[in-house]
This record gives structure tokens, C-alpha cells and sequence, in this order.
């Protein structure tokens, strides 16, 4: 009652708007016909299906994702995602930018994994320029890379286990999160938009024990990886959340151009580290983890054994570092000649690559980039069609999108 | 001392439960629950208001009054506002049955029992009342008028309704040992014949206790409100002290889960092994600290599940509850009446009960500790992983 007192005229005419408007629109609509008519048996009630706005402010939508969906009950009958909440225009951007410029804008397309970003990036300029990126270099970048790999998928296992209502496994992946971002704030003053790479090499050369410490922390790792795995992979309750849901078989995994674990969860071995070898991932010694089901569980299965992938490199890379230069023979001005390129890299989430036409001048005449998390998301409608919300929850959390990525 | 009748005793009583009930949630069980699962999950949980951040929970009250007490534009405003009272009132009302301990002396010659009043419908009453509270929760989500709310709402009536069928299957397995449903009476056969009903109940006990969890909206069946998906759920739309009366609810009805937990199977107020004479030191502890202790460890229970498992969904909860939890609890009430009937006038078939349900509790618990270490031995040898071979 009070309330009502409190309300001001102009909040009063506009509750009573709103109420009209409600009432009038449920007038105006059909009213729902009962299947009759199309030979199913006559239903004693009305079905209506639901309309539902899933985000874009919903806490598992892991960013600004609007899903609208058609339900009948719990069930979802049709899931169309709604993107573009986070674009900015980061390849116009690039255009108006010279080539060195557009490094830091990369940082802001998948936020939590810069480095590869950084990296994709660089890597085509330096093809571009036909650029030789000395030994140190590659060694310190794939470190970065594989620390990058780390996060992320640390990032995705906490989240997607919030999702699934595991709190418990978020913190302890957060815990390592911390350290690995420690490493990075230590290497080049950021933690999370990092411009840790340069064309043509790195900015800087790595603090004093750095490397020890680096390997202590890598050393310990595994058995941090065995501490997660101990609240979910047996979990019998994880494993009904997961097993069988969002099925996708390999054809359709290609057809949709998924790739990342997604793709080798569904028993692909396709790993551009492993394919298309870069930097020196060539004489480094690792398993591409695949599994054959693809469903939500073989996709977390191929995304832990990653990790444990990652450690080895990182633990052979740090191993094989010797001292050298940093930074190649780069030109003072970065001027390209006329020519269409396209190279890509391994990130957590998928290929990720860039295409660049050059036209000669100090900037790219066009700028395109291949997020996975925008092409891994077409295949969330398939994947959600007949599931229900909970597992639209657990589907969201598999295909590990980050919304700066998908609308750049 | 005219002053201290019975019927004065029992007023000061119901005014104390309905005083130091609210309190103890909000200051201690809440706190317990957040500082405790900050470390299982290797964080600090909340130390800044008061010592050892003692007085969060006076915080989070003065935050929770002090907040605006919105109501949707189009909510159903009667039925919104009386569903947080009925979420709340039938809990504390459950209360009154439930035995803390037996007489105490207060002055020279008057002594009470710590028990509200002791009726001989006790069982019944609580979970009769207490399934009241489900109302609350529906017609809090429907209620809202937001499609969330509605979920919540619906899940948990149907989640509700279904956990209540094997929770008083598998408590009508132990009163077939008790022969009462006083609460009162329960406790005092069980230092009568000196066993506690949980072990010849032990699988009663796990039903009870679980479908309890499910009643409670609490992980791993959280469902009505799972924060992830369905945004709060049912309390969405509730905020300031109508919000706080939801939160109290369900802290309330986890005291009554736990209570009746400690009251049917683990002897109420009695030590352990009353009648053990090695054990006698134990006695030394006042009862009610006996009940206060071990209630307080299946609170802490809740919380030990909240901070370990993921959520069931939808689906897999009904069949759970139908599938397995409903026949399970009809075999076991089977077998516990045969125990009861195989040795008439004695309590021999009961114990015998024990030591079989003990044994095979043990053998499952061994086995499921096997499988484990297999599964996770096959996993490493999958694949190379980074360990060290020195380390």
C-alpha cells in the first residue's frame, strides 16, 4: 500500500500503460487452437508454447548472449541466438590503424585468451612479410600460448561447472587461473589484455626466474588437474548432466566448420598445432586428445587431457630454452606488399585466423578475421533442439563461447 | 514460584523458538555455511564484519530491511505477498513438536521438558505442516508473473510433491520399530532397547535424508531455484524482507530435516550407546548439546553437498525419486517388517538387521571406492599426461 503512495503521477500513468498494453496485446492474440485438425488425438487442454528471453543478462549465458527461445514446458522446441551486444568493429578498426596498431585490439576479442590472439595476428603479418621469428622467440611464444591454453580452459571448466550447479570446481580452477596470470602480469605488466607479442617477435625478453618459477608451478599442475577431475569425472550426477547431451557426429561437426575440442570430441583428429604446424610445435612431442562421442562429456574429457597436453609442452619448451634474440629483422615501417594472405593458429577454442589484403600501404586494405567462437556457435540451435533448459545451460557451457570473439 | 506454570513454561517456550530459531540461522548457520564452504573451496568466505566476521549475518539483515520491497507491476499482489509467510510460518510451527531434550530443572521445584509440547501425532505432525510450505514456493513463482518464476515454481511442485512419497515410505519403516509416533516417545524407545534406529534403518535413513534434501530445495536438487538456469527461480521477483522470509524458510525447514533426522535415527537427545558402561563419560554432556551436535552435523551435511555436487536435472530427479527412491523404500519397509516378525517379543530380528544392512553398507562403500581408483587408473593410461617421473 505504501508503495502506491510513494509512486509519482508520470510512474503511475506508466504502470497503468504497461498494464493496458499487456492486456490488450493477450486480447489481441488467437487464441491457441487445439490439435484437432491434424490428425493427433484432441488434447483435453490448450497448449500454448512459451516464449522465453534466455540473456542477454542471464548468468550462464557467459557474456551478453541472447538466446529467444520456443519452449513447450521445459522442453525447447526452437533456440535463436541474438548476437552482436558486444561489437565494436575490431576489423574496420584494423583498417584505420597501421599493422602494429591493431595488436592491442586483438586482446579484446576473446578476453581470456589474448595471447593467441596476439599470436594469430602476428603470424600473419609476419607471412605476409615473409618474416623469420628466431628460435627464442618461438619457444617464449608457444609458452605463452600454452599458459593462454591453460587459462582458458581453467576459465571454461570453473564456468561450465557453475553451470551444471559444481560451484566447488570453479574456485579451484580460479586458484590456478590467479598463478598463470601472475606469470603473464610478471612477463608484460597485463593479466588479461596481455600485447604480448610483436610482429616479427616479442616485446620483451623474460624477467630473472621467471622461468624456474614457471616450471615449479607447471610441475605442480597435474596432480591440480587430478583435483578436478576428482569432483567431476566419476561424479555420477556430472556424468548424467553430461553424457549424451548435445550429441554431434563428425560430419556435422565439418559441415558447420566447428572446430577445437568440439570437433575432436566427436573424433576428429584435427589439431592445427598437430596439422599445420607453426613456430617450433613441430619437434615439440604431444597427444591431440580425441574422443569418438561427441557429446558434452567427451568435450570436457578431450578438453582436461588439453590441459595435461599443455603441461607437457610448456614443461619441453621451458626445458629447450636457451638464450637468443627476441625479435627478428623487422622493417622500421611495416609496409607489405600487395597480397592476399590467410594464416591461423591452434586457440583454445578452435582455428582462429586472419585474413589479410594488403594494398601496399602502411595499413591493412581489409582485415578479416575467423573467430571460433562465432562459427562453433551456429551449431548451438542444432545442438539444444529437444533438449531441455537445463541442458540448453550445460550446451552453452560445451561449446565455450566468449562474446568478445563472437561479435567482435 | 507460582509464577512458572506449566502453560506460562510453554508460552516463554514458543516465544524463545520463534526468537532464537530466526536468530540462529541468520548468525550461525548462515555463517557457518558460508565460512565453511570458502574452506572446501580454498578461500576465505566472509571475515570482514565483526571478529572472525562473527556479525555478517547482522550485515546482511540490516541489508536485506533496509532493502526496497518491490512487487512486479503485474503480479498477482495478494497472493505475492501472503507466499512468503506461508513458506515461512509452518516451519517455525513444526517446530514445536520437536524434542531437544528431556526434563531440565530450572528452580527448586519446577522442572520443564525442552520440548514446545509432545503430541501424540508428533511424525505426522511435522510432515503434514511442513508440506504446507511447498504452497509458499509455488505460488511465490506463479505469483511473480515472470516466465522464470513459473518454471521454478513448477518444478519444484512437482519435485516437492514426489519427494514426499518416499520420505514417509521410508519412515513408516521405522515406526514399524517404534509402535509410536510421538517424537517424545520415538527417542525414549530407542534407549529402551538400546539401538538406535538408524542402524537397522540405515537404508530408511539415506532415503529419508535424501528426499529431505529434495524437500529443502537444496543442491544436488536445487532446482526450483538453480541460480545457472532458471535466475533464483521462484524468488526472482522477491526482494528486501520478503526475500529474506524465502531464505528463511528454507533454513528453517533444513533445522526440521535434520531434527527429525537426529529424533527418528540417531536417538535424539541420548548419548551414544547409552548403554555402554565404558561409554558413561560421555554423559557428562548435558542432552540437549547431544541433540544441538549432532543436528548441527547434518547441517553441516547440506553444506558439504552444496559445495560437492552438480545439479540433477529435471527429468533425472523425477526418476529418481519415482524409479528408485518409491521402491526401494517398499522393499525396505517389507524387509524390516520380517525382521520384526521373524523374532516376536524380542528385538534380536532388529539387530540382526543391523549387522546385515552394517556389512553390506560397508562392502558397497569398499566397492564404489574400487571402481573409482580403477576408473581413474585407466584414464591416466589413456593418454601421456605431464607428471614427472621424479615426482
Amino acid at each position: 500500500m505504501t508503495d502506491e503512495k510513494r509512486l509519482t503521477e508520470a510512474e503511475k500513468d506508466e504502470a497503468a500503460y504497461f498494464a493496458r498494453r499487456m492486456t490488450e496485446t493477450a486480447a489481441a492474440q488467437p487464441a491457441p487452437e487445439i490439435a484437432q485438425s491434424s490428425g493427433e488425438p484432441p488434447t483435453l487442454f490448450a497448449v500454448q508454447e512459451m516464449e522465453l528471453n534466455f540473456g542477454p543478462q542471464h548468468p550462464s549465458t557467459h557474456g551478453v548472449l541472447r538466446l529467444i527461445l520456443k519452449v513447450d514446458g521445459e522442453k525447447i522446441l526452437e533456440a535463436r541466438p541474438d548476437i552482436g551486444y558486444l561489437h565494436r568493429g575490431t576489423e574496420k578498426l584494423f583498417e584505420t590503424e597501421t599493422y602494429p596498431m591493431g595488436i592491442p585490439h586483438t586482446d579484446r576479442m576473446d578476453y581470456v585468451a589474448a595471447a593467441t590472439n596476439n599470436h594469430a595476428f602476428c603470424l600473419t603479418i609476419e607471412k605476409l612479410l615473409g618474416l623469420e621469428v628466431p628460435r627464442r622467440a618461438q619457444l617464449v611464444r608457444v609458452i605463452l600460448d600454452e599458459l593462454q591454453r591453460l587459462s582458458s580452459h581453467l576459465v571454461w571448466l570453473g564456468t561450465s561447472g557453475i553451470d551444471l550447479g559444481a560451484v566447488t570446481p570453479f574456485w579451484y580452477a580460479f586458484r590456478e587461473r590467479e598463478q598463470i596470470l601472475d606469470f603473464f602480469e610478471e612477463y608484460c605488466g597485463a593479466r588479461l589484455t596481455l600485447n604480448c607479442m610483436r610482429i616479427g617477435g616479442l616485446p620483451f625478453d623474460l624477467t630473472t626466474g621467471w622461468v624456474e618459477r614457471l616450471l615449479e608451478f607447471v610441475d605442480d599442475l597435474p596432480s591440480r588437474i587430478d583435483e578436478y577431475e576428482e569432483l567431476l569425472t566419476d561424479n555420477r550426477i556430472w556424468k548424467k548432466r553430461t553424457v549424451g547431451i548435445g550429441v554431434i557426429s563428425a560430419e556435422e561437426c565439418v559441415e558447420y566448420g566447428l572446430t577445437g575440442p568440439i570437433l575432436r570430441g566427436s573424433g576428429v583428429a584435427w589439431d592445427l598445432r598437430r596439422a599445420q604446424p607453426y613456430e617450433c610445435y613441430e619437434e615439440l612431442d604431444f597427444v591431440v586428445p580425441v574422443r569418438q562421442n561427441g557429446d558434452t562429456y567427451d568435450r570436457y574429457i578431450v578438453r582436461v587431457q588439453e590441459m595435461r597436453q599443455s603441461v607437457r609442452i610448456l614443461q619441453q619448451c621451458l626445458d629447450r630454452l636457451e638464450p637468443g634474440d627476441i625479435r627478428g629483422k623487422v622493417p622500421r615501417v611495416i609496409k607489405p606488399a600487395a597480397e592476399e594472405i590467410y594464416a591461423s593458429i591452434e586457440s583454445p577454442k578452435g582455428e582462429l585466423g586472419f585474413y589479410c589484403v594488403s594494398n601496399g600501404t602502411n595499413r591493412p586494405y581489409r582485415m578479416h578475421c575467423r573467430p571460433p567462437s562465432f562459427i562453433n556457435l551456429q551449431a548451438l540451435p542444432r545442438l539444444a533442439k529437444g533438449h531441455l533448459i537445463s541442458d540448453l545451460v550445460a550446451l552453452i557451457g560445451t561449446i565455450d563461447i566468449v562474446l568478445g570473439e563472437v561479435d567482435r | 514460584m507460582k509464577l512458572l506454570t506449566p502453560t506460562v513454561l510453554t508460552y516463554v517456550k514458543i516465544v524463545l523458538l520463534v526468537a532464537v530459531v530466526p536468530a540462529v540461522v541468520g548468525f550461525v548457520i548462515v555463517l557457518a555455511e558460508r565460512r565453511f564452504m570458502g574452506f572446501m573451496q580454498d578461500r576465505l568466505g566472509p571475515n570482514r564484519v565483526g571478529p572472525k566476521g562473527a556479525l555478517q549475518g547482522l550485515a546482511d539483515l540490516v541489508k536485506l530491511v533496509t532493502k526496497e520491497d518491490v512487487t512486479p507491476a503485474l503480479a498477482e499482489k495478494a497472493v505475492h505477498f501472503i507466499s512468503p509467510v506461508l513458506s515461512v510460518i509452518p516451519a517455525l510451527t513444526a517446530l514445536a513438536v520437536i524434542p531437544f531434550g528431556p526434563a531440565v530443572r530450572l528452580a527448586r521445584h519446577v522442572s520443564t521438558p525442552l520440548y514446545v509440547t509432545d503430541v501424540n501425532i508428533g511424525l505426522l505432525f511435522v510432515l503434514a505442516i511442513t508440506s504446507i510450505g511447498v504452497y509458499g514456493i509455488i505460488l511465490g513463482g506463479w505469483s511473480s508473473n515472470n516466465k522464470y518464476s513459473l518454471l521454478g515454481g513448477l518444478r519444484s511442485a512437482a519435485q516437492l510433491v514426489s519427494y514426499e512419497v518416499p520420505m514417509g515410505l521410508s519412515l513408516v519403516s521405522v515406526l514399524l520399530m517404534t509402535r509410536s509416533l510421538s517424537l517424545v516417545e520415538i527417542v525414549q524407545r530407542q534407549e529402551r532397547i538400546h539401538l538406535w534406529f538408524v542402524f537397522p534403518g540405515l537404508l530408511a535413513f539415506f532415503l529419508y535424508f535424501v528426499s529431505g534434501v529434495a524437500e529443502t530445495n537444496r543442491n544436488p536438487f536445487d532446482l526450483p531455484e538453480a541460480e545457472s538456469e532458471l535466475v533464483s527461480g521462484f524468488n526472482t521477483e522477491y526482494s528486501g524482507v520478503k526475500f529474506a522470509f524465502f531464505f528463511l524458510g528454507e533454513y528453517t525447514a533444513m533445522i526440521i530435516i535434520s531434527c527429525v533426522a537426529v529424533t527418528v535415527f540417531f536417538g535424539g537427545w541420548l548419548s551414544p550407546f547409552p548403554s555402554v558402561k565404558a561409554l558413561d563419560f560421555l554423559k557428562v554432556i548435558p542432552p540437549y548439546l547431544w541433540f544441538f551436535g549432532k543436528a548441527g552435523f547434518f547441517v553441516f551435511c547440506y553444506i558439504w553437498f552444496r559445495s560437492t555436487f552438480p545439479r540433477y536435472r529435471f527429468d533425472q530427479l523425477m526418476a529418481l525419486g519415482w524409479k528408485w527412491m518409491l521402491p526401494i523404500a517398499l522393499a525396505n519397509i517389507v524387509v524390516v517388517a520380517g525382521a520384526i516378525l521373524i523374532t516376536p517379543g524380542s528385538t534380536r530380528g532388529l539387530f540382526a538387521l543391523a549387522w546385515i544392512y552394517g556389512g553390506l553398507f560397508v562392502a558397497m562403500f569398499l566397492l564404489a571406492r574400487l571402481r573409482r581408483a580403477l576408473a581413474r587408473r585407466d584414464r591416466l593410461a589413456a593418454v601421456p599426461h605431464g607428471a614427472r617421473e621424479s615426482a
